[in-house]
């Protein structure tokens, strides 16, 4: 599925299953009245093969059963209307209701599977006596259930997807922790995979936590930093240009040689940027250019930091 | 809108209150360089705390502020840039470089005291900062 | 705006005036739309701006950046595009230039 916006992913006029002959019109709605008659004992014996099968087993049988029977009603709404809609929402909801619990997606694929096989199985037992119209009414069924599994499952997938970036972007945020070292030293330790999205919320946070904490020198160490593209690495002068016009000098440390090689291999004009070898050093030269203004509270020269 | 300029001893602030237009800019640019010259004061301070965007022409014109400024004798500081600001600033291009930049007005003075003092020490010309 | 961060809001804002200000420099009259946009798991804000003014003769210097033929620092469409996710322009000499750009951000 390209799109994967679920308010947007099958609209209501989206084309149609290929439209079906009158007689099989007919069939359908004969399957749709059978399942209808026999929802009570159908989705029972659903309930009691998922529990046998030891699926979602993070719920009670109580649970198991409601759910059930909530998706027992949506599936056949979906047979009989060939419209997704109200099915994808509930089964979006019920992703977010069980995902927390831990249910898996093995268990949620192979909770409609078993539907599909209980409903097929009652056909068999239904039609034993017409193979011919046992066939007849498996080629309407087969495909609609098909896609109502494929439904269910992707957006049970979709809203694992949906956590896992949620997840991700909470962790990037406690993975850029902006340090007072002492007044107006700021550090900020930079681990990790930098990609434009953590690059930009990096900068983001550096620069309001001078404004806040009034930082004349930060220290940038990218020790951590596996690999740097020309991307990330004009990024990172940008920072530094914009930290510069909040009135903080900035220092890079921990520039590996591979990085460093990179950097200038690709042509990134690091020549405004003060780097120094390790954070300790860069620490130090932090501390001196603090000490340096330490007469009143620390100006910085003027625009031009290349004199250093 | 006209920005208002005070003097402070010898520094003229010039606090910008609200978004200005490009004409706004540019008087406030010659009405600075003119009072510069007549008071005869040794610093600039530009607040621009109220800014919430700064495009090229903005830039551009305190950039033109500094530069006159100086050539009249007297050093500038812009003060007050957003975080937001500033981090759009660079990805435009516009760093303001040569230009002096600092937190806010209390830094800015500091920084204008801290020139005059090295002024007043040093003895050798004062060395141009580099055009941006 | 659209769940944008305030900084991206700033970006935005000043890719916007600096479209802006390219109208007023060349055309001296136009129009810019806003609209909200999706695609697939992302949203985005469109900007579109409108002008009936000379067009752009020279349209791959005009997007170099530091050129400009006016008086501007020269941060002019290069600038704004450098802030957006997409940019395009579509410039007819005599008739105008219609500029859309546009700013994603994924929803979570």
């Amino acid at each position: 599925m390209a799109n994967k916006n679920p308010s947007t992913s099958i609209s209501p006029r989206a084309p149609e299953p290929p439209a079906l002959s009158e007689s099989a019109a007919g069939l359908l709605r004969e399957l749709v009245a059978h399942l209808r008659q026999n929802r009570t004992q159908l989705r029972e014996e659903w309930a009691r093969r998922i529990t046998r099968a030891e699926l979602l087993t993070a719920m009670t049988e109580e649970e198991i059963f409601a759910e059930a029977t909530a998706v027992y009603d949506n599936y056949v709404e979906a047979l009989e209307t060939g419209t997704f809609e109200a099915l994808q929402a509930y089964s979006r909801r019920l992703s977010e209701r069980i995902i927390p619990r831990g249910v898996e997606t093995d268990e949620v694929v192979g909770i409609v599977l078993l539907l599909r096989d209980v409903l097929a199985r009652s056909l068999f037992t239904k039609y034993q006596d017409n193979v011919d119209k046992l066939n007849r009414i498996l080629d309407s069924y087969e495909p609609a259930a098909n896609r109502i599994a494929n439904t269910v499952a992707v957006g049970f997938v979709e809203e694992r997807e949906r956590i896992i970036r949620q997840q991700q972007e909470a962790i990037r945020e406690l993975s850029t922790p902006v340090l007072q070292v002492r007044e107006r030293l700021l550090i900020l330790p930079i681990i990790g995979v930098m990609d434009p999205q953590r690059a930009r919320q990096l900068t983001e946070q550096l620069l309001r936590a001078i404004r806040a904490n009034r930082a004349k020198v930060v220290v940038i160490d990218v020790t951590g930093v596996a690999a740097m593209d020309s991307g990330v690495a004009n990024h990172l002068v940008q920072t530094v240009e914009a930290s510069r016009l909040l009135g903080a000098t900035c220092i890079v440390t921990g520039l590996s040689p591979e990085i460093a090689q990179t950097l200038v291999t690709i042509g990134v004009d690091l020549s405004e940027m003060a780097t120094v070898g390790d954070l300790q050093g860069g620490i130090e030269e932090a501390e001196r250019l603090l000490a340096d203004r330490s007469v009143l509270p620390a100006p910085r020269e003027p625009g031009t930091d290349t004199s250093r | 809108m006209e920005v208002p300029i005070l003097r402070q001893g010898q520094y003229l602030i010039a606090s910008i209150q609200s978004a200005l237009t490009d004409a706004d800019l540019s008087h406030l640019r010659e009405a600075l360089i003119a009072q510069v010259g007549r008071s005869r004061c040794r610093g600039v301070i530009v607040d621009v705390t109220a800014l919430d965007v700064m495009d090229s022409f903005a830039v551009r014109t305190l950039r033109d502020i500094a530069h006159m400024a100086r050539l009249r004798g007297a050093e500038t500081v812009i003060v007050g840039i957003q975080p937001d600001v500033a981090f759009a600033m660079v990805q435009l291009g516009l760093t303001l470089k040569g230009v002096a930049t600092v937190l806010d007005l209390e830094e800015g003075l500091a920084f204008l005291n801290r020139r005059d003092e090295e002024r007043l020490l040093e003895t050798r010309p004062k060395r141009f900062g580099d055009r941006g | 705006m659209a769940g944008f961060s305030s900084g991206e809001q700033t970006v935005i804002a000043a890719a916007i005036s600096e479209i802006a200000r390219n109208i007023l420099m060349y055309a001296k009259q136009g129009e810019v739309f806003l609209s909200l946009a999706t695609n697939g798991d992302r949203q985005g804000v469109v900007v579109v701006a409108k002008d009936q003014g000379p067009g752009i003769a020279d349209l791959e210097r005009a997007m170099q950046y530091g050129y400009s033929t006016s008086h501007g620092v020269g941060a002019g469409l290069p600038g704004a595009k450098r802030l957006m996710d997409e940019f395009e322009v579509d410039t007819v000499v005599g008739q105008g230039t219609t500029i859309t750009m546009k700013k994603w951000r994924r929803v979570i």
